[in-house]
């Protein structure tokens, strides 16, 4: 059994009919129903549930707030190499741009490691191009034996693993796994990975229960806004991360739903999401799964990522930046090209000013390797 | 005569233990701790920044509280034993709060797991209080196994749903001889109180406080409630009857009598 089951049970339903169908007494009454089903999901997903958005947010605000208390929880992102096998049509990494490739030595990562721990962060984000070959298990294992000398928390965004090397790199002191699907619908999938081992559908999808497996504490899901039907796309989304709770209750699980920005490269965004759904789909999300860990990309404004704290966030990066060696490592310029732009900038201190002023309290370490 | 609970060796005249999860920043856990005059406060490890590169939440403690550390985190008897071991080592003292939690959707406690690693702590001259689901039996083998006290919850952590474990925990107050604190699940203060009329040696709150818009006089009020019903306790509550009783029966004519004059 794996998630796949559950996605083949849905995906040649008429879900746009569905959602189009879902009358306003049933988008209401999804808000405080006991029933945590699909059909909750959908309601909540709905058109006719834009009409209720005010009151859903209260509920959203109160189930957070329950659940996670008024904290959140700051990370940065840290790229280690931008080598990549794949040619995914909206990624600044894509193998066929042609952009200067760069990996960090193990000296580059301690200059980065010591600059962001000297932000007070301590829970980190590593991330590679999909090469296994430029960036293999061996060196991200090398990398976390430097990393755990300055970070709690040490989660990977890697290209997708076996379960062995999950253990192993787990074992290493990796504690969490973030792994987008970017988009849940096979044909879209098919079409916008164009080329390399990503176009593996199945191996991708999979990959969080082989980390789960492998012993993995912390499993961060998500999907590109804007490559499909938002409303379908996080339904998946939403079924997938429940999926992964019921499966393995002791294994933290959390979502992202990213859109997409410009970047180098000339792929037109083929669906748009506007802010508004933006919220919504974070309120369905937290009332559909109370538990789950939801956090906010920089590539949002940061008046936008403000406004959308209290409906369900739980988790932010501050400080952040997308490039190889971004923080202290000056490559011979022209061409240390960003994976995407960043819209929020700004510093951790920053970022904890921010939270503080609206009554949050950054949560820089809530982890510890034992 | 003080009415102190003692613990580990140490006297406790407040019986409102207070978690530190949740606040909105740790100026407000202070000054609700303040507030409360809290005297056993628990931190899970976890979030001990030991090498405080920033604010150090154990900076907001007021100096004169015992730290209970707790294994939040933990999945099995061996990592509870090595986060309590991290903490000792640490400086957090020798109080340990074991919690061993693998479900994460009701953050039930795994009732063996927290037997053995009880088993394993008490013999290294920790001061043990688990927090586990209340059932008699377990509780008898925490007893046998050195814990100082124990820690049943009241409903799942954080749900503030109440007191709706109350049959199983009267019983085991009833039978065992340690202190029993009811950890987890207490929304309201009237909870608190009802725990302790029922006899229990303290109660733990956290979410009910910090999520408060108020966490301020909201520890307050809890403080108020624990005093309340740990003096009704002492004071002993009248029986419950079925039927209306006058409040003279016996000398009630006398008033009649005045009502004539």
């Amino acid at each position: 059994m794996s998630y796949y089951e559950v996605y083949k049970k849905y995906k040649n339903l008429p879900l746009e009919k569905i959602l189009n169908d879902v009358s306003s007494q049933a988008a209401k009454s999804a808000i405080d129903t006991q029933v945590q089903d699909e059909n909750q999901l959908l309601a909540l997903l709905s058109p006719a549930a834009e009409n209720n958005l005010e009151e859903m947010a209260q509920s959203a605000c109160r189930l957070t707030q329950m659940h996670f208390g008024k904290t959140i929880q700051l990370y940065t992102p840290m790229y280690l190499s931008n080598y990549c096998d794949n040619q995914c049509a909206y990624c600044g990494f894509n193998a066929k741009n042609n952009v200067a490739r760069m990996r960090l030595s193990l000296e580059g990562v301690k200059k980065e490691a010591a600059f962001i721990s000297s932000t007070g962060l301590e829970h980190i984000l590593i991330l590679t191009g999909e090469s296994r070959k430029e960036s293999p298990p061996a060196y991200i294992k090398e990398c976390v034996r430097i990393l755990k000398k300055y970070f709690s928390s040490i989660s990977i965004e890697i290209y997708p693993l076996m379960e062995k090397e999950y253990a192993g790199i787990i074992e290493e002191g990796v504690d969490g796994l973030t792994i987008y699907q970017e988009v849940y619908d096979e044909a879209i999938y098919e079409k916008v990975h164009k080329a390399g081992p990503k176009k593996d559908y199945l191996f991708r999808l999979n990959a969080p229960e082989r980390a789960a497996k492998g012993g993995i504490r912390n499993i961060n899901v998500g999907v590109l806004l804007g490559l499909n039907d938002w409303r379908r796309e996080v339904f998946f989304m939403g079924l997938h991360a429940k999926y992964l709770q019921d499966k393995f209750p002791d294994v933290e699980i959390g979502a992202s739903m990213p859109r997409l920005r410009p970047h180098p490269g000339d792929f037109k965004i083929p669906c748009n999401v506007s802010d508004r759904n933006i919220a919504q789909i974070i309120i369905a999300l937290r009332i559909f799964l109370p538990r789950l860990g939801l956090s906010l990309s920089t590539r949002e404004s940061s008046q936008l990522r403000e406004n959308l704290l209290p409906l369900g966030i739980t988790r932010m990066s501050a400080g952040s930046s997308t490039k190889v060696g971004g923080h202290t490592i000056e490559f011979p310029e022209m061409s240390n090209p960003p994976q995407f732009e960043i819209s929020d900038t700004r510093s951790v201190v920053e970022i904890k000013e921010m939270l503080a002023r609206k009554g949050y309290q950054p949560v820089l370490k809530d982890w510890l390797r034992i | 005569m003080a009415d102190l609970l003692s613990i580990g060796g140490k006297a406790i005249s407040n019986r409102l233990f207070i978690g530190t999860g949740k606040f909105s920043s740790y100026q407000l856990m202070k000054d609700a701790l303040e507030s409360a005059q809290a005297e056993v406060v628990t931190v899970a490890l976890r979030r001990v920044d030991i090498g405080s590169k920033a604010d150090n939440i154990l900076d907001y403690i007021p100096k004169k509280s015992i730290i209970m550390p707790n294994t939040s985190g933990a999945r099995n008897a061996d990592e509870a034993v090595r986060i309590a071991r991290l903490a000792k080592a640490s400086g957090a003292g020798n109080w340990i709060k074991i919690e061993v939690i693998q479900d994460n959707k009701y953050l039930l406690p795994d009732n063996l797991e927290t037997l053995k690693a009880t088993e394993i702590l008490a013999k290294e001259d920790f001061v043990v209080l688990p927090y586990m689901s209340p059932d008699l039996s377990i509780a008898r083998r925490l007893v046998d196994a050195g814990a100082a006290a124990v820690m049943p919850l009241g409903s799942p952590i954080g749900s503030s749903r109440g007191l709706k474990t109350k049959e199983l925990i009267e019983i085991i107050v009833n039978e065992i001889k340690i202190p029993v604190i009811v950890d987890a699940g207490l929304g309201r203060p009237s909870e608190a109180c009802e725990c302790m009329e029922i006899g229990c040696a303290a109660v733990l709150v956290n979410t009910a406080i910090a999520i408060s818009s108020d966490p301020v006089n909201m520890a307050r009020a809890f403080k108020e409630a624990v005093d309340a019903g740990r003096r009704a306790y002492l004071a002993g509550l009248t029986p419950v009857d079925k039927y209306a009783n006058p409040s003279s029966p016996l000398t009630g004519f006398l008033r009649d009598g005045f009502a004539h004059l």
